[in-house]
């Protein structure tokens, strides 16, 4: 059976802006459907559908959920993480502009299921015109009776509020990303306790991604079971949305079951650009350690790019053709995570400052012999030893261009030049 | 900071603005970012130092509070920026399409480098990490719009015609 859009089934229609358009083309029936449930048998549905995280961490959805405390006596919150920052990804900023309600639907029927009557909606700094139109999405929501004192006529109480961010990608991070929302620096914070228990002003809060809340009104309509025959196996469920940049003749965001193969995704983007060879992807944002063109028939799900050494991530797949430097590549990215560590933890903060300069040196022809292994030797310290995974994720792309393109570094530092000719891609240093 | 002996007042529109929002949250705090859009926006683009002790009294933050987080996030300036913002992309992906000429024919039509305004304060000009528009490599920020799938001659133009 051929797969239908389910995530991007309004993208082209305008009318969807407005609640009225919006059920038109059949939206808020999920909704309708949850709040004659009970929030538990929401949660189980959840459960049941395998839906994983869509933010990067792939943490399964209705689990994270029961980890709000019982009898509490303070309220709780749904934060919707709309920080999309992670190089690469610009899936949630498509759902957000061309189906907001989709996104509101979503929230509405996590907070129905947790019990929030809160959901605060932190998305990035930059992003001023999705922002402005979740806010007129919002205010129509309201005078429509889908928010506000009794959600479609239910009596359950629920209030949206859209916080913009002010442009940095560790808010992106579920905990600098309360800190953030708190009005503060958004330095992530030491877990234990986890947000579901001390959250967003000291209460429980569930922290999800734009896409993973925009699951959701489907998972409710149409069945857990129904979810779960999309994808690869019984962990790895549902529809994904794929950000594809780079050399491809035509990017863009391709919905499709998730596990496709990366090969198979590259031909529905129209191939390579300029009929050029693959020589690298990376299969799930910045964060996620560079692949070999080798690797082209992996699947591209949570667990099987695990085993492959990499990640699903945001599902940002950014493909480089055989004029790419991939050590020009990582370089990049190690100048990137330079300037986004917040600074706390010393082995971030030393770290990604050390990627970026023993990286930029090898691409420019400057590297020591010993070089490679000094990169293997920090990025190993650089794992597991800081607050957030910020470290951890600038490791992916540092580490890997040794690990998987030896062949290139090791040129690099024999030539003492880089060995790839400055192209009108990628061209002069960056 | 330094005693200026009159003390600047958070403008009226902006009182407005904070006070709107306030039901929306539990604490006081929790309005700094969103006071901090609203006096930037205000104040031409960038926050004086009047102005964050203004949003520090409003709020009742200490100074130093307010500008712990005016340095930690990019789209916040404590020093003044030109009329307009222009942000270019220079991320992997922007990279991948050709950024690198985009760069050049900005400090070329510009006549300035990275981080700094143009003499009669007309663009500040930054390279900026993913703004989240890869598709449309690549892509620029001028001001609050995205302006994408850039030649050269097409950002050469966009900035010209900025008053």
């Amino acid at each position: 059976m051929a797969f239908e859009p389910v995530l991007t089934r309004n993208i082209g229609n305008p009318a969807v802006l407005t609640v009225d358009g919006y059920r038109k083309a059949g939206g808020y029936q999920g909704l309708a459907k949850a709040l004659k449930m009970q929030p538990d048998e929401v949660v189980e549905e959840v459960k049941k559908s395998g839906l994983r995280g869509r933010g990067g961490a792939g943490f399964p959805c209705g689990l994270k959920w029961t980890f709000l405390p019982k009898g509490l006596d303070k309220p709780r919150y749904l934060v919707c993480n709309a920080d999309e920052s992670e190089p690469g990804t610009f899936k949630d900023r498509l759902l957000m502009e061309r189906d907001p309600h989709q996104l509101i639907e979503g929230c509405a029927i996590c907070c129905w299921a947790v019990g929030a009557h809160t959901c605060y909606i932190y998305i990035r700094g930059e992003y001023v015109e999705p922002a402005a139109i979740l806010e007129r999405a919002i205010r129509d929501a309201y005078e429509s009776g889908v928010l506000g004192d009794s959600v479609l006529g239910s009596g359950f109480k629920l209030d949206i509020v859209v916080h913009r961010g002010a442009g940095a990608y560790i808010c992106g991070e579920e905990t600098g990303l309360l800190e953030s929302l708190e009005g503060k620096r958004g330095q992530p914070r030491s877990k234990p306790p986890f947000p579901a228990v001390v959250g967003a002003f000291g209460c429980p809060t569930v922290i999800n991604n734009v896409e993973t809340l925009c699951n959701l009104p489907h998972i409710v309509e149409r069945g857990a079971d129904w979810f779960k025959s999309i994808g690869t196996d019984e962990r790895n469920t549902g529809p994904k949305l794929y950000a594809v940049s780079g050399h491809v003749e035509r990017p863009g965001t391709y919905e499709l079951p998730i596990g496709i193969k990366f090969q198979e995704l590259l031909d529905l983007c129209g191939g390579m650009y300029q009929g050029r060879q693959l020589k690298a992807f990376v299969p799930g944002g910045a964060s996620a350690p560079m692949l070999a063109a080798k690797m082209r028939d992996v699947k591209l799900d949570f667990d099987t790019l695990a085993k492959s050494g990499s990640m699903l991530g945001s599902a940002a797949v950014i493909v480089m053709d055989e004029t790419t430097c991939v050590v020009r590549a990582a370089a990049r990215l190690a100048k990137f995570f330079a300037h986004e560590s917040c600074g706390q933890c010393t082995p971030c903060r030393e770290g990604t400052h050390w990627a970026e300069l023993v990286l930029g040196r090898i691409e420019r022809g400057e590297g020591r012999e010993s070089d490679a292994e000094l990169m293997l030797r920090m990025t190993k310290n650089m794992s597991g030893t800081t607050i957030c995974a910020l470290s951890d994720a600038a490791v992916g792309p540092a580490r890997s261009v040794i690990v998987n393109f030896r062949e290139d570094v090791d040129q690099h530092i024999r030539e003492r030049r880089c060995p790839v000719p400055p192209r009108r891609f990628f061209g002069e240093g960056n | 900071m330094a005693e200026t002996g009159t003390k600047a007042a958070l403008p009226e529109a902006v009182r407005a603005e904070i006070e709107a929002l306030r039901p929306r949250y539990p604490t006081t705090r929790a309005l700094l970012l969103p006071a901090l859009h609203a006096a930037q926006r205000a104040a031409g683009g960038w926050l004086p130092e009047e102005i964050l002790a203004a949003v520090g009294d409003y709020l009742g933050l200490p100074y130093s509070d307010v500008m712990g987080v005016v340095s930690f996030y990019d789209m916040f300036h404590d020093k003044p920026v030109g009329r307009h913002r222009i942000r270019v992309c220079t991320n992997l992906s922007c990279a991948l399409r050709g950024a690198q000429e985009i760069v050049a024919a900005l400090h070329d039509e510009l006549g300035v480098g990275e981080g700094e305004v143009t003499t009669d304060g007309r663009c500040s000009y930054v390279h900026f990490e993913c703004l989240g528009s890869c598709d449309s490599a690549p892509m620029m920020m001028v001001d609050d719009r995205y302006h994408e799938n850039l030649t050269p001659e097409k950002a050469r133009a966009i900035v010209r015609q900025l008053k």
